[in-house]
């Protein structure tokens, strides 16, 4: 076992410290702007913004640069989809309502980091004609909020932002907003509705965002940790960023580790860090070691499960776990061992998707707290192979037919442990049953 | 989730007290619509909840929802509609201190169990309960968004991280006592570094 992670690790060299992007991830340095100036952000912004539009927009999709909140889209294209000279006020939206479970990056970035995002959201806005920008951070995230406050109104003072931002001519105003607790939130529509006052409900689409979108005008919503690379990525260069991670799936990402490993870390690597790599080395292991391992969720309490055997050699990237049933996500990787019951891990899912959804699509209402409580049932071996059936049978009609891809979302966990564990499944169910 | 979760209850009632905004958050609110573009203050809802929240010892009455709608001149309806999706409004009185135990996975993983029972058995509290010196609310509630650094849980504004049984029980401890809390990491991580 040991031989076989030495040779991954030769393969992979660990991320140079000088090419991560967030240098202050961890807060050890002063997380403000006497920090963040030593750290190289705000250097040459005016330079940035004297570029035109399209090409800042052009540079941004060369670099492949993907979109860090889940869905893994390109974010150079999506900025690319806004009207041009619409005379409409165009808003540029970033989402910090962060509640993916598993993930806890974008609070790192907005804590210890936080002119990075200022300074993207910022050079963000210019691309797309936003001269209003909107951050919605998660109502939890108190302690955050405070310090995006703060950097927010260091950036104004110096001139960064506000009326004539850096001297470049371009006026821009950027307001926090905070959520109040409700993960749908996080989906980009229902995000827009509850910015504008109402309940956080997702709109149908079309029309899309980049044509109607805050207050029925042309609006761009990104994640923090895609906006917050952006202004490295036009200080060093698409290449640059192109030269780390793999084709298509460039650049370096920030995971969570959770769960059963023996340090839990929050962490930026190249993107395509091998699974195995990242929980043995940054995260001193697997508790009770490798072989306890029982399945690791790569990305987020919504992408299926990886059993042990793909963990061994899955490099984490938007393609690699595409193509190995699951998906990059919000990386944040939750790792389950051989100690506790992986059939409580999923009926937690579906207890929090029960939870969270908001009510308004029947499958999803009403499928998730079926669902629920037929995970309560799994847990304690209760339901048959005809019943394992019919459930993964009814993750397919919630999957694909709701407005928004939480109905998805709760039925991937379920599908994922069906498909990995269904022999165990049915064992705990005949189990339970002999001893009845 | 139950409905006595002070955040997920439709039950909303009245404190029997007129609701009027203080000085300080008259000129607040000014601040807030002022975010927001002309003919959209209603988009100032959600932070107006907030304001009325921690003015009226961190719960939302019927009171409350009439004020805010009278200041951004919105129906009644609509603010109630807000103030009951989100669970961050409660919508009933919770003791002085408010502490949100994270029940789900990544922190399940690492113990919120035991977390929830120490906190029960120092509190006093049954899930969802007032201790009866008004000190504790307790509840459960759904991933915090601090996943590396599970078990955690929230007291009022601040995360607690890295919690085990005797951790958990000094915070418990010190807030009975009046003593100041660390705030985050509960085993000296400065935040999410391998350490």
């Amino acid at each position: 076992m040991l031989l076989a992670l030495k040779k991954v690790g030769e393969v992979q060299k660990m991320l140079n410290e000088k090419d991560k992007v967030f240098q202050n991830l961890h807060g050890f340095q002063e997380p403000f702007i006497e920090g963040a100036l030593k750290r190289g952000s705000w250097s040459n912004t005016k330079e940035i913004l004297s570029k035109d539009q399209n090409d800042i927009i052009e540079l941004v999709k060369s670099s492949q640069l993907r979109g860090r909140g889940g869905a893994g889209f390109s974010t150079g294209l999506k900025w690319s989809f806004m009207p041009k000279n619409t005379g409409k006020q165009h808003y540029l939206v970033v989402n910090a309502d962060e509640s993916e479970p598993g993930t806890c990056k974008d609070r790192e970035i907005i804590r210890n980091d936080p002119h990075t995002l200022v300074e993207g959201c910022l050079i963000a806005s210019y691309a797309i004609q936003a001269t209003k920008c909107y951050i919605y951070i998660r109502g939890e995230y108190h302690h955050e909020y405070v310090q995006l406050e703060k950097a927010i109104e260091e950036a104004y003072e110096r001139g960064f932002i506000g009326k004539n931002a850096c001297g470049s001519g371009f006026d821009f105003d950027l307001y926090v907003h905070r959520g109040a607790g409700a993960y749908i939130c996080g989906e980009e529509t229902a995000l827009l509705e509850s910015l504008e006052g109402k309940k956080g409900q997702p709109r149908l689409k079309p029309p899309f965002p980049a044509g109607v979108g805050l207050y029925g005008m042309p609006t761009t919503i990104n994640n923090v940790e895609s906006i917050a690379v952006v202004p490295t990525i036009l200080r060093r260069g698409p290449d640059w960023f192109k030269s780390i991670g793999a084709e298509n799936n460039t650049g370096t990402k920030i995971f969570c580790i959770s769960g059963n490993v023996n340090k839990p870390c929050t962490i930026e690597e190249e993107m395509g860090i091998p699974l195995k790599e990242l929980v043995e080395k940054h995260c001193d292991g697997v508790e009770g070691g490798w072989d306890n391992l029982k399945a690791i969720v790569p990305g987020g309490s919504s992408t299926p499960m990886l059993p042990k055997n793909i963990c061994e050699s899955v490099l984490m990237n938007f393609d690699d776990l595409k193509a190995n049933g699951s998906g990059l996500g919000t990386a944040g990787v939750i790792v389950v061992n051989k100690n506790n019951d992986i059939t409580e891990v999923i009926e937690r899912f579906a207890h929090f998707y029960k939870h969270e959804s908001c009510g308004q699509c029947t499958p999803c209402r009403e499928g998730t707290g079926w669902m629920h409580r037929m995970m309560q049932r799994l847990v304690r071996g209760e339901i048959s192979p005809e019943q394992i059936e019919l459930l993964e049978n009814v993750t397919k009609q919630v999957e694909g037919h709701t407005i928004c891809a939480l109905g998805d979302a709760a039925a991937w966990p379920i599908q994922g442990l069906i498909k990995n564990f269904k022999s165990e499944l049915i064992s705990k169910y005949n189990k339970k049953l002999k001893a009845s | 989730m139950s409905g006595n979760h002070p955040g997920l209850s439709n039950n909303f009632s009245r404190s029997g007290e007129k609701f009027s905004w203080s000085k300080d958050n008259l000129r607040s609110i000014k601040n807030i619509i002022s975010k927001y573009p002309k003919g959209r203050e209603q988009s100032a809802v959600m932070p107006l909840l907030y304001l009325a929240q921690e003015q009226n010892n961190n719960w939302i009455s019927i009171e409350c929802i009439e004020t805010i709608a009278e200041t951004l001149n919105m129906p009644k309806i609509r603010v109630t509609e807000v103030a009951s999706f989100y669970s961050m409004y409660n919508t009933r009185p919770v003791g002085e201190n408010l502490i949100q135990i994270c029940r789900t996975s990544p922190c399940w993983l690492r113990g919120s169990n035991k977390i929830t029972k120490t906190i029960c058995k120092e509190t006093r509290c049954e899930i969802n309960d007032t201790s009866d010196d008004n000190k504790f609310t307790v509840v459960e509630v759904e991933c915090l968004g601090a996943c590396s650094n599970g078990p955690m849980i929230q007291i009022n504004n601040d995360f607690f991280e890295d919690l085990d049984e005797e951790s958990t029980k000094k915070i418990i401890d010190n807030i009975k006592e009046g003593k100041p809390n660390v705030i985050g990491s509960q085993k000296g991580r400065r935040s999410s570094e391998n350490a």
